[in-house]
């Protein structure tokens, strides 16, 4: 059997990559959206290794709920994007703060 | 043993990909890149017996929020390229406070070690499949959080009609209650012209 200590580090290790991926990716929206789902898939992996190996299945709903804020979240931030794009020819954001409601 | 290399082969197929996503230079690579972090997330998640979050994550990531990636990168005409300009200026900074968050989360994962949780692994007795516990568990004890999440849901699908959603003005589309609202008497009208006169319109 896998220690649980495997799928943490594991877990870390794509949550690193994720704040990496927002940290040099500053100005492609998508990316940085990218890059946000991967911190919430470590998050994911963290609660249901937690959730299997402490024999409780409360943290594989809190995935579920999870996994439903994500593909909210994904939704409305490339809706928002693309009447950014419609409006300003690009996704730049450092153009966003020209927005102003 | 086999699920010990089935382990590490998901494991390193998930960072690897998810190095790539980061890394690509193209973003529709990105994405597939993702779809493949999530293919292998997911078998990560069956190896300790979470199969309907495995599932989940199979039809909702890689079904569902990869091809709206995808379909949002290929429908944008974007310069990716100039996007990439402060790429290469971050990379120092970047990957040193990434470096920091790692070691960090590792000091404090083995600096924990001797806490309940890895002291005294539970493991649960398997009475019955993952879907069934769980579909009782959520259908009893989180079923007000369970709805919550189907509105949020709802929200979002609403917020992203009404966000991308433009009138235009040049369209003759047909006013349909308007439609629905007109009764015989005042679409028929019976006229008796008398002989040599025409009829007003």
């Amino acid at each position: 059997m896998i220690g649980l200590g495997h799928y943490i580090v594991v877990a870390a290790i794509l949550f690193t990559i994720g704040v990496l991926g927002i940290f040099l990716n500053r100005r492609n929206v998508i990316l940085m959206l990218m890059a946000i789902e991967l911190i919430l898939l470590a998050v994911n992996i963290n609660l249901v290794a937690f959730s299997a190996y402490l024999g409780d299945l409360t943290g594989q709903v809190l995935a579920m709920f999870v996994l439903t804020v994500a593909a909210a979240e994904a939704a409305i931030g490339l809706a928002i994007l693309v009447i950014f794009f419609r409006r300003r020819g690009s996704i730049a954001v450092d153009d966003v703060n020209r927005m102003h409601g | 043993m086999i699920a010990i290399l089935a382990f590490y082969l998901f494991a390193l197929l998930t960072v690897f990909p998810a190095l790539c996503v980061i890394f690509a230079r193209n973003p529709v690579h990105s994405v597939l890149w993702l779809i493949l972090a999530f293919f292998n997330a997911a078998g990560l998640m069956l190896l300790v017996g979470a199969e309907f979050i495995a599932m989940l994550l199979v039809i909702v990531y890689v079904g569902a929020v990869a091809v709206l990636f995808l379909f949002v990168v290929m429908m944008l005409d974007i310069d990716f390229a100039q996007l990439r300009s402060g790429f290469t200026a971050n990379l120092p900074f970047g990957i040193i406070i990434a470096l920091v968050l790692l070691a960090e989360i590792v000091v404090a994962l083995f600096a924990h070690g001797a806490g309940p949780a890895f002291a005294h692994p539970q493991v649960a007795a398997v009475a019955q499949p993952n879907i069934v516990s769980l579909g009782q568990l959520l259908y009893s004890r989180y079923l007000f959080p369970f709805e919550l999440a189907g509105l949020i849901l709802l929200v979002a699908m609403i917020g992203a009609i009404v966000l991308t959603h433009r009138s235009r003005g040049d369209l003759r589309t047909p006013k349909v209650s308007k439609q629905i609202r007109r009764r015989p008497g005042e679409a028929v009208k019976l006229a008796e012209p008398g002989v040599g006169e025409g009829i007003k319109l």
